[in-house]
């Protein structure tokens, strides 16, 4: 990383305000970097030309005296976010020369903030998936390598691993993720970064390519604390035309960086201690107790009950969801399609060709749970379960303050393992899953190595659109930690 | 007994459950902000929600919830506070997002009633629900020889479906079902009714019975009807059909069936085993709807009164026939007319005169109430000539034809032709003596007895007067003149 490319948000926003450099050095050390970790296969459209055109503007902005929260700092947008002008694929086939005429209110808003779009970055498809390995545009790398083999190629976790893997490199500064059972968290545990799903509401879904709509939520990905919830501050807000989108007032979260958690209560859920997890993961968990303990707070073992149903019923919801939500790309109005002789061969001939095998996977799924005779044993009975679990979190809080658990069974792992069946995939959701059900704010940030020098994330859970305790929390942690280990591979 | 239907082996009775679709009448669709106006060009009234295009999110429009509340009230039925949107999935090319929006569980309004008035009195049909979805889109096949074309002009326009209970037994309460469902709609200015551009369309449930039974058999549903004498035609047909199948040792499968209305006769459009699986689910984009009692109560205060409220008001305030009233009543329009008539007026002569002359006039005009060939004011004056004398019933007929072709007002008519009744006793009398001079022969002929002679005196001295003389002062003093 060159001297600009390694500077956090927080730092770059002094830095430029003081004069120190401009946005459009930041822009184009970016776009070196990004030329040179193309091999990360972490963008699926560059914009560079846009990027260098926005940065001047921004510090024709700045000379005039108005400064957004995030001026002229560089960052990349999952390509699940609709960008006007600007090719929108949700790393789909179906999907691949699409360009939306319209922008999704949380880019906007970054936009608005004074920020710099790189480009798109690489997801797995229609952002199903833990490992990015279902893009259409091909897997994307995880900067990160075994001390032991640092020839293998690592997975950055999914479904924004593009995002991830792009902050941990220092290709930009900062990167939009959508989490629906982990998809921020998971990758931003695997790439040593900070990462924070908001409670569900807080962040308006307008103009994000629907998965599943209740439990989609779109968050910050960056490399500390602070530079998520600098990120947070400009995504956020009730947005009239985002019918689930909550009507709560923002918050300054920067300012609940206070330092101070004296006091507060830690849960440690005892189901989250399953037969079989691996004892280094146990270990940073251990460590991260010991330091809340260190800073003041109590931790308290809480049982969240209903968790171990957590998984299984998340594979109804989510893909009933993803089930109905993907039929309008049906090869009528946008995107690919694949000619027939009829209607109905048009459709199967689209969707067959437009299509990978984990989407449809999931379609399929999604489509038997909603059929008639098998609803009320699936989708309804899923439904039921997760209200318990998210009951089993409310009764939690009413001791509480945060919840502290590990955010992924394992550290990244190869390319190439764990696709033998797809269960085994979506056990790396596991601990993520149950905050998603219940729409909680979930950050995950880096907490220590494991043997093999991989980074390994713990989950700091909060109470609905307490973001603030969550973010504190973390910070605390992580001045702990003392994590800045940068991966080796950049 | 009612409406039966004879067959081989005895009589059938028929059961009819309607499903009415009502465009809501609004300015923007139930979830977008797209124009909801009929007739502009193909594609031209679209937004990106409508076009199901990626990560595009409904919105519930207030007025539309407003507009299902009103009609829910109108139809005196359960509006339920908490109501639940749910996705109706099947593929397309006219339905954008692969679903359709649409309340299943838990609709906006709940069981209410409708009452139909029938020559043998008056009978209750129920109302099951009332729920709101969306629209789709149209396709147009006959564009281009192998390829179809698609509007999305429509998609998304708000839908209310009113789901009756299975309570008509005929034809005849099917189609009184549907006018008067359409004068309730109209009167709350819910949605226009108009069956021709497609904003009120009705499916019916038909099956039937022998007379006596009590069971439901199974039924099928004939789609899309776009007229009541269509909708009657195939409840008749599909009814026919049935007790055919049944006589003959046949099945009824449940199906969806469509109605010729060129070859009037119903087929099959789709049966049970090729049937959509829905697979409703809530719609995860929108929360449940949530109304505030208060909202409800408001609109219940602003309610217009009703056409079976207003029937009632007629027969009692003006004491007019249950069928003039019902007639009347139909269309606000028409009863408006009539009050503004009939106000401070001899109220059988308005009502006379509101629906005998005037509606055939207004029929044979091809005009509406907007801009009625003559207007209520006129119509007025004419009913003030005839009670204050001015005018005979006769000449009242003579100046309304003048009104329809003038547009003018009946007292300037009268002054400007000279058409004030004769009522002066010597004038009349004057012409009397003119026909009497002129006809001794006659004269004889009625003084031998042939009475009925005297109908030809009238009609002479009414000729040799333009029909100004008073008919009652010229029959009496005719009567004087032939005295014996």
């Amino acid at each position: 990383m060159s001297k600009l490319t390694s500077l956090t948000i927080a730092e770059a926003r002094d830095g430029l305000s003081k004069g120190e450099f401009t946005a459009l050095d930041l822009t184009e050390s970016h776009i070196k970097a990004i030329d040179a970790g193309r091999g990360l296969n972490a963008f699926i459209t560059e914009t560079p030309e846009l990027a260098l055109e926005k940065a001047k503007e921004s510090d024709a902005r700045r000379r005039a005296g108005t400064v957004g929260a995030l001026e002229g700092i560089p960052l990349g947008i999952k390509d699940l976010f609709c960008t006007k002008g600007v090719r929108t694929t949700a790393a789909s086939h179906i999907l691949d020369t699409f360009i939306p005429q319209y922008e999704s209110t949380v880019s906007a808003n970054l936009a608005n903030a004074g920020s710099v779009s790189m480009g798109k970055l690489n997801l797995d498809e229609f952002a199903m998936g833990s490992a990015n390995i279902t893009s259409y545009f091909g897997p994307v790398i995880n900067p990160w390598k075994r001390r032991s083999d640092p020839s293998v190629q690592l997975v950055p976790g999914g479904s924004s691993g593009g995002s991830a893997a792009a902050v941990a490199a220092g290709l930009v500064m900062g990167a939009t993720g959508t989490d629906t059972g982990g998809s921020i968290r998971q990758p931003a545990s695997f790439c040593g970064i900070v990462g924070i799903k908001p409670t569900y509401g807080r962040c308006s879904r307008w103009g994000i390519v629907a998965f599943a709509s209740s439990l989609d939520q779109a968050g910050p990905m960056a490399r500390t604390v602070r530079d998520c919830a600098i990120m947070l501050g400009s995504m956020v807000g009730h947005d009239p035309k985002d019918s689930t989108s909550a009507p709560v007032a923002v918050p300054n979260f920067e300012s609940a960086l206070t330092g101070d958690i004296r006091g507060l209560k830690v849960g440690i859920p005892k189901e989250y201690r399953p037969d079989g997890l691996s004892p280094e993961i146990q270990a940073v968990w251990d460590r991260g107790v010991a330091w809340l303990k260190d800073a003041g707070a109590t931790p308290v073992e809480i049982s969240l009950p209903a968790t171990k149903y957590a998984l299984a019923t998340y594979y109804i919801i989510a893909p009933a969801e993803c089930s109905s939500n993907l039929a309008r790309y049906d090869g009528v109005r946008f995107g690919l399609r694949v000619e027939g002789k009829s209607l109905d061969e048009m459709y199967a001939n689209t969707r067959a060709e437009g299509f990978g095998a984990e989407v449809k996977r999931r379609i399929l799924i999604g489509t038997y749970v909603l059929s008639h005779g098998y609803y009320d044993a699936y989708y309804i009975k899923a439904q039921k379960v997760r209200r318990l679990i998210a009951d089993d979190f409310a009764n939690a809080f009413k001791t509480v303050d945060v919840i502290l658990t590990p955010t992924a069974p394992s550290a990244a792992f190869a390319l190439g393992e764990k696709i033998d069946d797809p269960v085994t995939m979506w056990l790396n959701d596991i601990f993520t899953i149950p905050t998603s059900m219940a729409g909680l704010p979930g950050l995950s940030l880096p907490a220590g190595l494991d043997g093999e020098g991989l980074p390994l994330g713990l989950q700091v859970i909060g109470r609905p659109f307490d973001e603030e305790t969550v973010l504190k929390v973390a910070e605390v942690m992580e001045k702990a930690s003392g994590f800045s280990t940068r991966p080796k591979g950049v | 007994m009612g409406y039966l239907l004879q067959g081989d082996t005895g009589d059938w009775e028929v059961v009819i459950g309607l499903e009415v679709h009502a465009q809501v009448i609004s300015n923007s669709k139930l979830f977008s902000g797209a124009s909801t106006v009929f007739g502009g060009e193909p594609n031209d009234q679209v937004s990106f929600v409508d076009a199901g295009f990626p990560g595009m999110l409904p919105v519930i429009n207030a007025r539309c919830v407003e507009q299902a509340v009103r009609t829910g009230l109108g139809l005196n039925a359960k509006i339920n506070l908490t109501s639940v949107f749910a996705r109706k999935n099947y593929f397309y090319a006219d339905l954008p997002q692969g679903y359709q929006i649409s309340q299943y569980e838990l609709p906006i309004v709940g069981e209410g009633v409708l009452t139909i008035d029938m020559a043998e009195g008056s009978k209750a049909v129920g109302i099951e629900r009332l729920h709101l979805e969306q629209d789709a889109g149209k396709s147009l096949h006959d564009q281009h020889p192998s390829k179809s074309y698609i509007d999305l002009n429509r998609s998304g326009v708000a839908l209310m479906e009113i789901v009756s209970k299975p309570d008509m037994r005929s034809p005849e309460e099917a189609g009184l079902y549907i006018a008067k469902l359409r004068s309730i709609l109209r009167y709350l200015e819910t949605c226009d009714g108009n069956m021709q551009e497609g904003s009120l369309r009705c499916d019916a449930n038909v099956s039937v019975r022998p007379v006596g039974s009590t069971e439901l058999r199974t039924r099928c549903e004939i789609k899309n009807v776009n007229s009541i004498r269509f909708v009657q035609q195939a409840i008749e047909y599909e009814a026919r059909r049935h007790i055919e199948v049944y006589e003959s040792g046949g099945t009824i499968h449940q199906e969806t069936r469509l109605f010729d209305s060129v070859k009037g006769e119903t087929r099959s459009m789709r049966s049970k085993e090729h049937a959509h699986d829905y697979r409703y689910f809530p719609d995860p984009d929108l929360l449940p709807l949530t109304l505030d009692p208060k909202m409800v109560e408001t609109i219940k205060q602003s309610l217009p009164e009703l056409p079976d409220e207003k029937k009632q008001r007629f027969i009692a305030e003006y004491g007019l026939s249950a069928y003039d009233a019902g007639v009347l009543v139909a269309e606000k329009a028409s009863a408006d007319f009539f009050e503004a008539v009939a106000k401070g007026r001899d109220h059988k002569l308005a009502s006379n005169w509101v629906s005998g002359d005037f509606f055939a006039a207004l029929n044979a005009s091809g005009k509406t109430f907007d801009a009625p060939p003559v207007s209520a004011k006129n119509l007025g004056e004419l009913i003030d000539l005839i009670s204050d004398g001015t005018l005979s019933g006769r000449l009242a007929k003579d100046v309304f034809a003048l009104m329809l072709e003038s547009g003018k007002s009946p007292s300037a008519l009268v002054e400007e032709k000279g058409l004030r009744q004769v009522t002066d006793t010597g004038a009349i009398e004057a012409a009397i003596d003119q026909v009497i001079a002129a006809n001794p022969d006659k004269v004889a002929d009625v003084m031998a007895g042939k009475d009925k002679l005297i109908g030809w005196f009238v009609g002479q001295v009414m000729k040799s007067t333009q029909g100004k003389a008073n008919p009652a002062m010229l029959n009496e003093l005719l009567a004087k003149r032939f005295q014996k």
